[in-house]
């Protein structure tokens, strides 16, 4: 049910783990389901120089974790407030139908972190 | 490369002998078994000998076993069929919150069409209390369903001693046998059972057949109309092939379920304690020894989630199932382990292995030794490992 890319994802996950000290942290658990995910973020120059994240949840989740760092990655802010859930999805080669919002985890923990770091910064 | 099948509870493989039986009534004796002539006759008389299979199995006569597509059905029929032929004299109905959803949906549809259900609740263990039971009983109940074993955690209920309970006060006992048949001995005599559903693809036979027993003398209406087959109760030509393989599969499991269920149990608690010590924070759901399933082995893991589980223990060729919420279509988990006071985030992490005949205790000893490997991965990635760890 799960594409080639997906299983990679799954199984060879990129950026796995969490920054010490991160700039901006994000956590979301999936209404759906349960499951939760974290982003730990690292900023230079408005750019995500370092990003790690941590999933509980189904081989999809974690998969889309692993694609969200991978695209957001080397962008700017901006650039990574872009990449959405169907950017995601579309990235690992389409999810099934019953899977698709495992991709909304990935994409919101994402912005969720970033939306951390701007409020941190603009209490600085 | 190797693949190890432990799900059996979802199915089984059919018996090469259940299967080579099977083929004789495709090819060869094809005749629709209500025709007069002798092609119809010949497939009649196989049909017989298949029903008696069945019967003998669970103490029954022939003459109280009714062919359906499968478990799904048959308890489809007991449970619609007993409640219409009996509608006049009560409305209330007693089953279980750990029932399959062939059972628990058939409620719900009953009662949002007049009838009142009490769902007995169970203790942590999946078991429910006879005690409780009787005081759900009204001079109105009509009917109680209960499951003899439960398809996921394994847990063995108390039929004998409830069947006495409900022929003293003369209620129909409607018992769902697919998980136990085979596995455990069925009696319908002892247990005073009035319905018994059966399916054939969880005891090495085909899929797509089961049966229901009806005692003798317990009314119900049918289903399904259009025919005289099964004595007006399933009307339809009977699946030939698939009943005489499940009447076979009936005889081998009697025949070997002795020595089978020594043989599951000892490597079933072989695999549940190689997985309770090699790997830490995990619990057994269901209880153990003869309450439970000889082939069940059901466990939550923390801070990891069930599908994640399944498709990294596929990659290995180990097959299991799980819970989980995101398992399920319905993105609920398992009210079978809510049922025992988990919350959905243990549920999460359930893992179910059912094992079969022909499992080895190399593949068992594989599968405790790579599940660690795996629950660590998962780990390692879990935030709610790291909290675990950083707290
Ligand atoms: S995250 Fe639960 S189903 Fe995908």
């Amino acid at each position: 049910m799960y594409s080639e890319k997906v299983i990679d994802h799954f199984t060879n996950p990129r950026n796995v783990g969490e920054i010490e000290h991160p700039d901006g942290v994000g956590q979301v658990g999936n209404p759906k389901c349960g499951d939760i995910m974290r982003i730990t973020l690292e900023i230079e120059d408005n750019t995500i120089k370092d990003i790690k994240f941590k999933t509980f949840g189904c081989g999809a989740a974690v998969a889309t974790s692993s694609m969200v760092t991978e695209l957001v990655k080397g962008k700017t802010l901006e650039e990574a407030l872009t990449v959405s859930n169907a950017v995601v999805a579309e990235a690992l080669g389409g999810l099934p139908e019953t899977k698709m919002h495992c991709s909304n985890l990935a994409a919101d923990a994402v912005h969720a972190a970033i939306k951390d770091y701007l409020s941190k910064k603009n209490k600085v | 490369m190797r693949r190890i099948y432990l799900d059996h509870s979802a199915t089984t493989p059919v018996d090469p002998e259940v299967a080579e039986l099977m083929m004789k009534y495709y090819v060869e004796s094809y005749g629709n078994p209500s025709s007069v002539h002798s092609f119809g006759r010949e497939v009649k008389k196989a049909l017989e000998e298949a029903r008696s299979q069945v019967a003998t199995i669970i103490g029954a006569n022939s003459n109280e076993i009714i062919f359906t597509s499968g478990g799904t059905e048959a308890d489809n029929l007991a449970i619609q069929g007993a409640v219409r032929a009996r509608a006049d004299k009560g409305k209330h109905l007693i089953t279980s919150v750990i029932e399959h959803h062939a059972v628990l949906d058939t409620f719900k549809y009953l009662a949002k069409n007049g009838f009142e259900v009490t769902y007995l609740p169970v203790d942590s263990e999946g078991l429910i209390c006879v005690e409780e039971l009787k005081r759900a009983i009204r001079p109105d109940t009509i009917l109680i369903s209960l499951m003899h074993a439960n398809n996921e955690i394994g847990s063995i209920q108390p039929i004998e001693e409830i069947g006495k309970i409900t022929k003293e006060k003369g209620i129909v006992f409607h018992v769902d046998g697919v998980q136990s048949l085979g596995k455990i001995p069925i009696d319908v005599q002892k247990m005073n059972i009035d319905l018994l559903s059966l399916s054939s693809h969880k005891i090495y036979g085909p899929k797509g057949v089961g049966a229901l027993y009806i005692r003798k003398g317990v009314k119900i209406m049918p289903l399904v109309f259009g025919g005289a087959q099964e004595r007006k109760m399933r009307s339809g030509t009977e699946n030939v092939p698939g009943v005489i393989g499940f009447g076979k599969a009936c005889e081998l499991a009697a025949e070997r379920m002795a020595e089978d269920n020594k043989e599951l149990t000892r490597l079933r608690d072989k695999l549940i304690d190689g997985i309770l010590s090699n790997i830490e924070d995990v619990r057994l759901n269901g209880p153990r020894g003869d309450k439970r399933l000889p082939n069940n082995v059901n466990v939550c893991i923390r801070y990891v989630e069930g599908e994640s589980l399944l498709l990294s223990l596929d990659m290995l060729g180990i097959a299991a199932s799980s819970g989980s919420a995101c398992t399920s279509g319905s993105l609920d988990p398992s009210h079978v382990l809510l049922a025992l006071g988990l919350t959905h985030e243990i549920a999460h992490g359930s893992l179910r292995f059912t094992l079969g005949r022909q499992n080895t205790e190399e593949e068992i000893d594989f599968v405790i030794q790579e599940l660690p490997k795996i629950v660590n991965r998962l780990r390692e990635m879990s935030p709610l490992y790291h909290k675990k760890l950083s707290s």
